[in-house]
């Protein structure tokens, strides 16, 4: 999850603003909410507030699943795309989009000299550049940009730390080299390359990664009067209080008619991938990896095939606890509460999950029914799943379920907490040289509770997750 | 220090600390304020009555100020983070 900043603060409240006119069924003022969100006489966080609120236009159209891009006259109204949006007339498959607006505000070199340069006589930056880029001008370094390559030498050998290293915020997120500039100098997300991780949405300091959101689609069908059924995460069980009972029972206040929560389907995930660990070691495999985080198991499909034939073949929790919801409730429509952009791409590919809400759209979601979960009863859960299957959220969790399937103690495992450049090395040489024999994987470090759409303090929310079992 | 000067300072009043986790709170930044106790350095512990509270209805009125929302010995707390609640409580037992 992201270090809580004012762009995220901005979504969340953009989110409710929405929510709230999708409460009130009237998507016809959705051209009111930038105004709302910067009436006239505040100050601009851009240049004026007419470009903020351009952003924020933007911003809402990628939610609703229109890409900047594709506008093609600017006079269209954003209630005509939240009404296209809302009949299911879009039907794009961008999940993450990058505002074009709202990007294009990083510098596009990454390495600078400052005006700490002395000049020195011994000019190390201009004698270990490999491309011979650095120039002296008026007594100072000066890099020329069309030769430099960013190796960052000068950076390591200027005596005065006179050279300053630039990020590209999401280029630096990501671990896949999924984003990079087009020539308009504007990030572009590559969706052959994309594991959707969301770490690109929480490291834009400019808030110009968008999610899609299913939030009109999820009331359309409530209109319809078709009854939704709220699969639940282990994850959410850590969110504000972690108090569960009470998150289940405001599920129930919002219009859904059942809550099922997919620790069940963990359950399921941790019973069947203990007897393919089993087998598959009886084999002579070398080691099994986990296949629950859809970013992981993304990764191996794109970039690391060679890994392929150990990664676990057991679905994941969403996919067994949406079959079961679909058996006991057939005419219902399932609709995953999930902590990271990922699951909403692998709910694509599953016909048993219909739609995705976000931790942070059902946050909003309360906030703009006005729904505060400190004072609504707590629903008791009368056969609550075991506790190592709510665990599933936590980083090491997946191995504690499975040690307890597997009834043994001396599982030799290992755990890679966080996707990275790094991690993927390291993830590679297992192929040769496995660690373990069973290597669970998390793309987000700490686990689901450090997903991109989380709420709570990671820290907070593994902590209430352990309290909450007992 | 002497024995009764050590009785005094833990006579002394604490500093009140009501730290909204209202839903909209919570969402709108204030989760982090979870840390609060465990972040409070040491020469502040055990000069502090730390207590979280259901929604404090500051949030009701756009002239309070943005959530996250606090009380600081009664006093309202606009925007707050774990830093700034640090700050006033210096403020506050600076006062005696
Ligand atoms: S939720 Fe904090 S003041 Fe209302």
């Amino acid at each position: 999850m992201a270090v809580t900043n004012n762009a995220m603060l901005i979504r969340r409240d953009l989110l409710t603003h929405f929510i709230k006119l999708l409460i009130e069924d009237n998507l016809a003022d959705v051209d009111r909410i930038p105004l709302e969100m910067r009436p006239k006489n505040e100050s601009s966080i851009r240049c004026c507030i007419y470009k903020d609120r351009a952003v924020l236009k933007y911003k809402l159209m990628g939610m609703l699943g229109f890409s900047s891009r594709d506008e093609v006259d600017e006079l269209i109204p954003l209630s005509d795309y939240a009404r296209k949006a809302f009949n299911g007339e879009v039907q794009s498959d961008k999940i993450l989009t990058v505002v074009d607006e709202a990007c294009s505000s990083c510098l596009k070199i990454n390495y600078m000299v400052s005006n700490m340069c002395r000049g020195c006589v011994g000019r190390p930056c201009m004698v270990n550049c490999p491309k011979e880029a650095i120039k002296i001008v008026d007594g100072k370094a000066k890099i020329d940009h069309n030769i430099c390559v960013n190796c960052g030498q000068c950076m390591k050998v200027c005596p005065f730390h006179a050279i300053v290293y630039i990020p590209i915020p999401c280029e630096e997120a990501c671990p896949v080299n999924a984003i990079s500039r087009d020539e308009d100098g504007v990030e572009y997300i590559d969706s052959s390359k994309c594991i959707y991780c969301g770490k690109c949405l929480s490291a834009c300091p400019f808030g110009a990664i968008v999610e899609k959101s299913h939030l009109v689609d999820i009331f359309r069908t409530k209109k319809s009067g078709k009854p939704l059924v709220a699969l639940v995460a282990p994850a959410l069980a850590g969110q504000f209080g972690g108090d569960l009972g009470r998150i289940i029972h405001s599920f129930k206040m919002l219009g859904f008619s059942q809550v099922y929560e997919v620790a069940y389907g963990a359950e399921e995930t941790a019973r069947l991938e203990a007897e393919e660990l089993k087998e598959s070691l009886n084999a002579g495999e070398k080691f099994l990896t986990s296949s629950c985080c859809p970013s992981y198991t993304m990764l191996v499909d794109k970039h690391l095939q060679e890994l392929k034939p150990f990664v676990s073949k057991t679905a994941t929790p969403m996919h067994y606890s949406a079959v079961k919801a679909r058996e006991l409730f057939p005419d219902a429509c399932t609709v995953f509460v999930s902590p990271c952009s990922a699951k909403k791409r692998e709910a694509m590919d599953d016909a048993n999950v219909d739609y995705v809400l976000s931790f942070e759209e059902y946050g909003a979601w309360l906030v703009a029914a006005g729904i505060d979960l400190n004072n609504i009863e707590s629903e008791t859960i009368s056969e609550p799943p075991i506790a190592e299957a709510r665990e599933f959220a936590i980083s090491g969790g997946v191995t504690n379920a499975l040690r307890v399937a597997l009834n043994s103690s001396n599982l030799n495992d290992t755990q890679v907490n966080g996707i990275d450049k790094t991690s993927i090395r390291l993830l590679k040489s297992f192929v040769k040289n496995p660690e373990a024999n069973y290597v669970e994987v998390m793309c987000c470090e700490g686990g689901c509770v450090g997903g991109c759409n989380v709420i709570t303090n990671p820290k907070v929310a593994t902590r209430q997750i352990k309290n909450g079992k007992k | 220090m002497s024995k009764f000067n050590l009785y005094n300072t833990e006579m002394e009043k604490k500093v009140e600390v009501l730290v909204c986790y209202g839903t909209l709170c919570h969402l709108m930044g204030g989760s982090d304020l979870q840390l609060l106790g465990e972040l409070l350095p040491l020469d502040l512990q055990g000069k502090v009555d730390l207590k979280g509270a259901p929604c404090l209805n500051f949030c009701n009125e756009v002239d309070n100020g943005k959530p996250p929302f606090a009380v600081v010995n009664g006093r309202k707390i606009e925007q707050a983070t774990v830093k700034k609640l640090i700050q006033e409580i210096r403020v506050e037992l600076e006062k005696k």
